[in-house]
């Protein structure tokens, strides 16, 4: 193999610009979130110090209400539920698209145009495709003035807005080209007499999605997956905004926590947050080795 | 304990003072703060002060008028109200003068970051309203619960970390403005006469109602509506102790178990839109949201409420590395915003200045009779930016100044058990 004959200092040189900007950016700050999250604090200033008591606080009475559930618990369970509901959703629909861009296209140039379509969301900003869902569903809302004038329902419909499936919905709309773009991006380059060769073989349609395009476009899926996942479990402001506050995320208690200047508690939540999406993304590998495929 | 931050802290005046002092030397420089500009002397670096505060404080028309009467440049530095503390705290080298809320006081004030402003070069000092410095209004007492500004308005010296029970020459805040806030609400969609904090959990308004997700606050709006309600009565609403604390957000959580809030809201527009649309029809809110609400022509009321007004109030305060020209600049400039102009500006907006009486002599008598003595407007009332905000015959929500503030029932405050507070906070919008 070729990695073999790469020896000597070389290679290390030139992965060093990389390492150096990771090591700055992200093993730095990262150590000092941990190690703050150990700190004392008061009103107005925070202390070295060695203690637990941020995670102690953390999990406050956690272990003792059960089977009621903590703050902390009820909070993940939450984040998590989205998470997972998002998840699917965006897996089925953006495997769907990438599918229909990848196979059912045939023109090179029509693929590339309507892969540049799915792109004209992106250029406003979040927060505008967030928002412009508000005037659709509230209560005196599109969604609703119409369903009342078809004569469906007599009073608007509240668990539009502000509720889990606002937040569900939005999330979806934001996020489901994030698993578009690698899942097309691997279906390009399955090899076409593939299929052909299953076709030929004697497999069903299903047969050669499931036997053969989909484990090919495993690392896609992955990627996306890890990409969806991470953002849902880290959001507050989509939440926040669609939910109508009402909705809690661990986002939106490290970021009041902050506000708040009691940085070490964020810390501790930002620290466990960091642990349990980091599990999330390790089980990920675990089925899909995403360095093998590549 | 605090031996790290107080060490920090020197560095930071050292490090300053080099700067400084290399500004002084050199006749083209870079400050060493990281804003590079070219500057030929001092002299002309005093002239521009770095404002901190939130964009809500900071019009255009002040500083164009500033630079104009004074010839200071007025360069905004556009924050939200926890940013400010935030700064402060970490980088109180970033700004030549803030414009914060008392209730922060009690956080930043240890760190001994900020200077007492001495009174005695404060022209207008003795006519500010005896709202600050003695909590009285025509010689009736205030509310004082919570942090009340007249219990933190003095420090026991220039540079002192501790507050001074009795009155100092030194001063943690000049104030500029403040107000009464209270519930607002859509008369049109509830039909009926509101009087109390308590109809903010009555079922009746369920699904319709809102309660601003700002913990410090929204926690008092929640005592507010408690005890109105008679459930409990507060030695202190702006100093809970863990039991009340728990008490209060037990019922927030019941309320909201039961579709009591259709959201919760945490910045202006927020609030805005929320009632606009129509959303809510009762909820927590500010003064100028309300206005925002009416602009676009829909009926909506500052609700004055018999339990009396929850109150905030800001001011000036300066960096306790701030010397030489830039100082007296800064001094400048906070006597000049006492001196009228600005304070009528302030009423026009629905706030109420420091010091009234120059307020007044910049206000036309049928405006001050309609902002500040709660009479019929005798002609249509204009804001600052020209447009029509009452209509002739028009009062104003709340009645006259001494009957506004004269209600308070307490003030915006930071409690000592806060960490217990948010995190309790945290739980009532997990749950």
């Amino acid at each position: 193999m070729a990695a073999t004959n790469r020896t000597g200092i070389v290679p290390y040189l030139q992965a060093a610009p990389l390492a150096l900007v990771f090591l700055l950016f992200l093993v730095v700050p990262l150590a000092f979130i941990v190690v703050v999250s150990f700190w004392t604090y008061d009103n107005y200033q925070i202390q070295p110090a060695f203690t637990v008591q941020n995670y102690a606080d953390v999990f406050d009475r956690c272990i003792a209400r059960l089977p009621t559930l903590c703050t902390t618990f009820r909070t993940y369970v939450s984040t998590l539920g989205f998470a997972l509901r998002v998840w699917v959703l965006t897996l089925l629909i953006g495997f769907a698209i990438a599918y229909f861009l990848a196979f059912e296209v045939r023109s090179k140039a029509i693929q590339s145009v309507l892969f540049l379509i799915c792109t004209i969301p992106f250029w406003t900003s979040n927060v505008i495709r967030m928002i412009s869902w508000i005037p659709l569903l509230g209560r005196e809302g599109l969604v609703n003035r119409t369903l009342m004038g078809l004569g469906v329902v007599d009073q608007p419909v509240e668990w539009l807005l502000y509720s889990g499936f606002s937040v569900t919905l939005t999330f979806v709309h934001l996020f489901t080209f994030f698993m578009v773009v690698p899942i097309y991006n691997s279906m390009l380059r399955i090899d076409r007499s593939l299929i052909e060769a299953a076709r030929d073989a004697g497999a069903s349609g299903w047969q050669i999605l499931w036997n053969v395009v989909v484990p090919l476009s495993k690392t896609g899926i992955a990627i996306g997956s890890i990409f969806v996942l991470t953002i849902v479990m880290g959001d507050f402001v989509t939440v926040g905004l669609m939910g109508g506050q009402q909705i809690a995320s661990v986002g939106k208690t490290i970021q009041t926590e902050i506000s708040y200047l009691q940085f070490p508690i964020a810390a501790a939540n930002a620290v466990v947050l960091l642990a349990t999406v980091l599990l999330i993304v390790f089980a990920l590998l675990r089925v899909v080795d995403i360095r093998k495929e590549l | 304990m605090t031996d790290s931050t107080s060490r920090t802290g020197l560095d930071r005046r050292a490090f300053l003072k080099t700067g400084a002092a290399l500004a002084a030397g050199a006749a083209v420089t870079t400050k060493v703060t990281g804003f590079p500009f070219v500057s030929g002397a001092r002299a002309q670096e005093a002239k521009t002060l770095r404002y901190l505060g939130t964009a809500v404080n900071q019009s255009t028309e002040i500083a164009a008028k500033v630079k104009e009467d004074l010839g200071i440049t007025i360069e905004y530095v556009p924050v939200t109200t926890d940013e400010v503390t935030k700064r402060i705290i970490t980088q109180p080298n970033t700004f030549d003068i803030v414009d914060t809320e008392y209730f922060s006081l009690k956080k930043f004030v240890p760190t001994g970051n900020l200077m007492g402003m001495d009174a005695k070069r404060i022209k207008e000092f003795d006519n500010i309203t005896t709202v600050f410095t003695k909590g009285e209004i025509d010689g009736k007492a205030i509310g004082g619960q919570g942090t009340a500004p007249w219990k933190v308005l003095y420090l026991a010296g220039n540079k002192s970390k501790e507050f001074s029970a009795t009155p100092t020459e030194w001063i943690s805040l000049i104030p500029t403005t403040y107000n009464a806030d209270t519930l607002g609400i859509r008369p049109d969609l509830i039909g009926r006469p509101i009087d109390s904090w308590a109809e903010l959990l009555n079922p009746e308004f369920k699904g319709r109602a809102s309660i601003l997700n700002i913990p410090s606050i929204g926690i008092m709006d929640a005592a507010m509506a408690i005890e109105a309600s008679g459930k409990y009565k507060y030695p202190d609403k702006g100093n809970m102790t863990r039991d009340e604390i728990d008490l209060t957000i037990d019922a927030l959580i019941e309320a909201k178990d039961a579709g009591q809030f259709r959201a919760l809201w945490s910045d202006f527009n927020e609030s805005v839109n929320l009632m606009a649309s129509g959303e809510t029809v009762i909820q927590s809110m500010w003064s100028p949201a309300v206005t925002a609400v009416r602009a676009k022509g829909i009926d909506c009321r500052f609700q004055p409420l018999k339990e009396g007004y929850r109150a905030w109030a800001s001011g000036f305060a300066l960096p306790a590395t701030l010397e030489g020209p830039k100082l007296d600049a800064a001094y400048d400039f906070v006597n000049w915003f006492l001196s009228g102009w600005a304070g009528a500006f302030l009423n026009r907006q629905g706030y109420y200045a420091a010091v009234l009486p120059t307020a007044q002599a910049n206000m036309q008598p049928y405006e001050w009779a309609y902002w500040m003595e709660g009479k019929p407007a005798t002609q249509d009332i204009l804001s600052p930016q020209g447009q029509v905000i009452a209509k002739t015959g028009d009062v104003r929500d709340g009645g006259s100044f001494a009957e506004r503030m004269g209600a308070v029932a307490c003030w915006n405050a930071v409690m000592d058990e806060d960490a217990y507070m948010v995190r309790k906070w945290n739980e009532f919008v997990a749950a």
